[in-house]
């Protein structure tokens, strides 16, 4: 099975979170599996609430408690159990060995400090060096991602929101993680804006090596630098495998509804395809598959139980009861 | 994304989703212990002020004096003791419940009144309306609100009607802050506009679409000012400016005890007791609305 | 900065007026005829008469108003109706113990509150936050004269410890500081609690621990600052209106500030002392809301900007 790889700088097992609040139980992450080798970026794709911001902040132990209880599950970073660090390790290791970036950069910013303080901040405290020489190190990030050292002493209202979310990038990146994560980097930016910082994030990695888990909704963005994709439905990744595998080999009924309802520029007559129906209420899951009610696939069998993993190959993996018939094919690939 | 969310639900606002949304409230201030006691307080001063002549006949008890018995501590039979003319405290105490919650449920209706409407009308029109009764509201408020009734007091003359007005008066601004914000954000709002575009006259706007949206910041203003009325009226009679003798009210029991300081603390004690318990229950209930109406604010 | 300094000192002068005119018209309804009240018990018609025409008291309202506008324009408070002595060096005489007090009091209510709303808000929900907040809830609850009253029977009548009254060396100051601050100080602890749990929830909060921040340091670092500006609104606006004179406090502790000579002054309508007052606390309390705008710009830069 493909899970026996080696050198994994991330590897999440059976992870389930939970926010239980006066109004229920909201089953946020619901059994997720990710596997991510060093210097690799996988994509995790799916609409707003499928709890892709909670796995991700679950791996720097900052899903906010109360609510948010991780129910069950293993996340190995590099090698340590970051649900059993004590606190003082895993401050040692946010910011240090894995990074965020925040989906808006409006507000991820403090107001009342420079944005050069804010920088130097976390190499002074991940790096063992002095005070001066965090902040002359913190000037040279800023011009890594493109922006002038002059402006160290400026605070973030003085910035715009392309610049804030480069500093915000060179924040994540000052220590070298091996690890970024990046969450709907570009969302709050303008599609100009989106693709300069897109491409910075790009470069930076590369020179940097870090392996990066890209949140997002948009395929577009997934295509352009992801190595690995996992489609997350309601808390569970309902298929996982290569960008190739995604892309060309479309295997669940979701993740076909995604394709459908991009714009096809190629073919401007083919008419959207938009999933109908909304996300199952994730304080009340469906007791079988999260996604049959939504399916056009949908047999009396899927509302029964949870599909399991089903291997296509060693890469590709997808949850859908249907690919238990011989001959199951959804209709992008019969096209 | 939370504080967006509740605009989104607050913009539908209209009269279908009103009741369905006054329900949400009540289930979240039921879980609310602190607020539910405050209210259970509080519903029972109104019941005890209500039925005040059941306890204690006026006449006979609350302001018949009796100076056999003068300064006498807690006992059987006057359980909070009597004071320097031989009445018993407790009774003038259930009677003063009346006089306290009055002065302060009115007064703070006076202020309501006038500071809504010039609130409602300097955020609605704007310009050189607003102009002029923000610039009055800030006369007001440049004087603190206590030396405000004082004044007003003085100058009228000691009685229940006039210590309303006064107490009435001082916390105008705050209410046309209020509504005049409230006003100010919801009559841009797509809503209004359509309102204004299928024919509704001004008026029609204003109780119909402004009124409902601004009740949120004024329900919890509301429970905070009646305690704060409550307070500036034993004030003031404690300065010798409230309701006059024989009459019970608490700021004035209170001030009457302060001769005796020495020998009968009881005497201000216990009134200082009433207001507290008053002022608190008014309080947690505020504090419980303010959160059941606004859930951004609990976790 | 020091163009909107001016600017606000300006806007300053319309308000002046508004505050005296309302004061003037509110006390000139007052019944009763001033002049008689004036030449004391017992005076003759021709005294009387003689004053009333002297003090401009035959005049109407509107005509008082605009002289003793005209001779405050030429810095001239007017005399005490009662005492006969200079407005303005009555009330200067008393305005350095009313701001004494004003300062012991903000400084036990700021050193009581500030902790206290942290501790509280930083373990929301623990042991020290339900006592903090019930505390809070009751210190806004109580009268004030009421507690100073209760302070006078405990440190002064039973136990012998503290003065009752009057400003006689700093023993006289601890049960007037201790009433006014514990008032001021339950509010401050509310509002510190609140703005702080506010802050907290913050997006920049969440980036500073992403970015392996010790608690202690995100508290200290990057709340507590982006907290702070809420609470200093309150602690400003508490200390300006504890520089107006607290006037109950002054009453019972006889503290002879200007919160007890206005209620006398009011109490015996004497329109030019009362005035004179109202005056000194609208400039005092207009400059303590300037200070403290003024600073907010240092502890927010984005306030700062808009000051230029």
């Amino acid at each position: 099975m493909a899970e026996q790889k080696k050198d994994l700088v991330l590897d999440i097992k059976d992870l389930v979170i939970h926010y239980e609040t006066d109004d229920g139980v909201v089953e946020a992450v619901n059994g997720i599996d990710i596997q991510l080798e060093h210097g690799k970026t996988l994509g995790l794709v799916g609409e707003t609430g499928s709890g892709k911001t909670t796995t991700a902040l679950s791996i720097l132990r900052l899903v906010p408690d109360p609510p948010g209880v991780i129910k069950s599950g293993s996340i190995k970073l590099d090698g340590k159990d970051v649900l059993n660090l004590p606190v003082a390790e895993l401050e040692a290791i946010r910011g240090n060995l894995v990074s965020m970036i925040f989906q808006d950069p409006m507000t991820s910013l403090n107001p009342v400090l420079t944005v050069g303080e804010q920088i130097a901040e976390v190499i002074a405290l991940h790096e063992n060096i002095s005070e001066k020489e965090a902040q002359t190190k913190a000037g040279d990030m800023l011009e890594v991602v493109g922006i002038p050292r002059e402006r160290y002493g400026e605070y973030p209202h003085q910035f715009s929101g392309g610049m804030k979310q480069r500093v915000v990038i060179a924040m994540a990146l000052a220590c070298n993680p091996k690890l970024l994560l990046a969450d709907e980097p570009t969302t709050a930016l303008d599609v100009t804006i989106q693709a300069q910082v897109l491409e910075t994030m790009k470069k930076l990695r590369e020179q940097y090596g870090s392996a990066m888990i890209m949140i997002t909704h948009d395929l577009g963005i997934i295509a352009e630098v992801c190595d690995e994709v996992s489609v997350v439905y309601a808390g569970q990744i309902v298929e996982h495998g290569t960008l190739e595998d995604i892309f060309e080999s479309t295997m669940h009924p979701y993740t076909e509804g995604l394709f459908g309802s991009l714009p096809n520029i190629e073919e401007r007559k083919a008419r959207l395809q938009p999933i109908t129906g909304l996300m199952p209420d994730p304080t009340n899951l469906p007791k079988g598959c999260c996604f049959a009610p939504r399916c056009k696939y949908c047999t009396e069998n899927c509302a029964k139980s949870r599909p399991d993993k089903k291997w296509v190959s060693d890469t590709h993996y997808v949850r859908c009861s249907r690919y238990e018939e011989p001959g199951f094919q959804i209709e992008r690939r019969g096209q | 994304m939370e504080a967006a969310k509740i605009n989104g639900a607050v913009q539908e606002g209209g009269a279908v989703k009103r009741r369905g949304q006054a329900g949400e409230i009540w289930r979240r201030l039921k879980k609310n212990k602190m607020a539910m006691a405050g209210l259970a307080v509080l519903v029972l001063l109104i019941l005890v002020s209500i039925f005040a002549d059941v306890l204690f006949d006026y006449n006979e008890i609350v302001i018949k004096q009796d100076t056999s018995i003068r300064l006498q501590g807690p006992s059987g039979a006057h359980w909070l003791g009597t004071d320097e003319f031989g009445r018993d405290i407790l009774a003038r105490l259930v009677h003063g419940s009346r006089v306290s919650l009055s002065v302060g449920v009115i007064a703070v209706s006076i202020s309501l009144v006038i500071g809504g409407a010039l609130g409602a009308i300097a955020g609605f029109y704007g310009g050189k309306t607003d102009n002029l009764i923000m610039r009055f509201i800030d006369i007001l408020l440049a004087v603190p609100s206590l030396l405000l009734s004082i004044t007003i007091v003085s100058a009228l003359g000691p009685s229940i009607f006039n210590l309303m007005l006064a107490i009435g008066v001082s916390s105008v601004p705050s209410y046309a802050r209020i509504v005049r914000a409230s006003v100010l954000t919801v009559k841009d709002q797509e809503y209004v506009e359509a309102a204004r575009c299928i024919g509704a006259n001004n008026f029609e706007i204003i109780v119909s679409h402004i009124i409902p949206n601004c009740m949120a910041p004024i329900i919890v203003q509301v429970s905070l000012k009646v305690a704060s009325a409550i307070l500036s009226t034993s004030g003031l009679s404690f300065l010798g400016l409230g309701i006059k003798a024989p009459t019970p009210e608490w700021g004035a029991m209170l001030s009457g005890g302060r001769a005796y300081l020495r020998n009968a603390p009881h005497l201000t004690l216990f009134p200082g007791l009433a207001i507290i318990i008053t002022i608190l229950a008014l309080n947690l209930l505020g504090d419980g609305l303010r959160d059941a109406l606004d859930p951004k604010l609990k976790k | 900065m020091s163009k909107y300094i001016v600017k606000r000192l300006i806007m300053l002068i319309p308000v002046l007026i508004g505050v005296t005119f309302l004061v003037y018209f509110i006390l000139s309804m007052s019944p009763g005829d001033t002049a008689t009240m004036i030449a004391g018990e017992g005076a003759e018609a021709e005294t009387i008469e003689a004053i009333r025409k002297e003090y401009g008291l035959d005049q109407p309202v509107i005509a008082q108003y605009g002289k003793y506008m005209w001779n405050l324009l030429r810095g001239d408070m007017g005399r005490s109706y009662l005492t006969k002595r200079d407005v303005f060096t009555t009330i200067a005489g008393a305005f350095p113990n009313t701001a004494k007090l004003a300062f012991w009091s903000i400084l036990v209510a700021v050193a009581i509150a500030l902790p206290i709303g942290i501790i509280s808000a930083t373990r929301q929900y623990s042991m020290v936050d339900n006592v903090g907040m019930v505390a809070a809830l009751l210190g806004v609850a109580t009268p004030n004269f009421w507690l100073g009253l209760m302070l006078i029977i405990l440190f002064s009548l039973k136990l012998g410890w503290l003065p009752s009254g009057g400003m006689n060396g700093w023993q006289s100051y601890i049960m007037p500081a201790i009433t006014l601050g514990t008032g001021d100080a339950a509010l401050i602890t509310r509002m510190t609690r609140s703005s702080m749990l506010e802050v907290v929830r913050q997006d920049y909060i969440r980036t500073a621990r992403a970015k392996g921040v010790p608690e202690k340091a995100v508290i200290r670092k990057h709340a507590l600052k982006n907290a702070l500006i809420p609470v200093v609104t309150v602690i400003g606006l508490q200390f300006g209106g504890l520089l107006g004179g607290a006037t109950l406090t002054e009453t019972i502790f006889a503290w002879p500030g200007v919160g007890r000579l206005l209620v006398d002054s009011i109490k015996s309508k004497d329109t030019p002392m009362v005035l004179g007052g109202v005056i000194m606390l609208t400039i005092t309390f207009s400059v303590i809301n300037l200070l403290v705008d003024i600073l907010y710009a240092f502890i927010d830069p984005r306030i700062k900007a808009q000051y230029r």
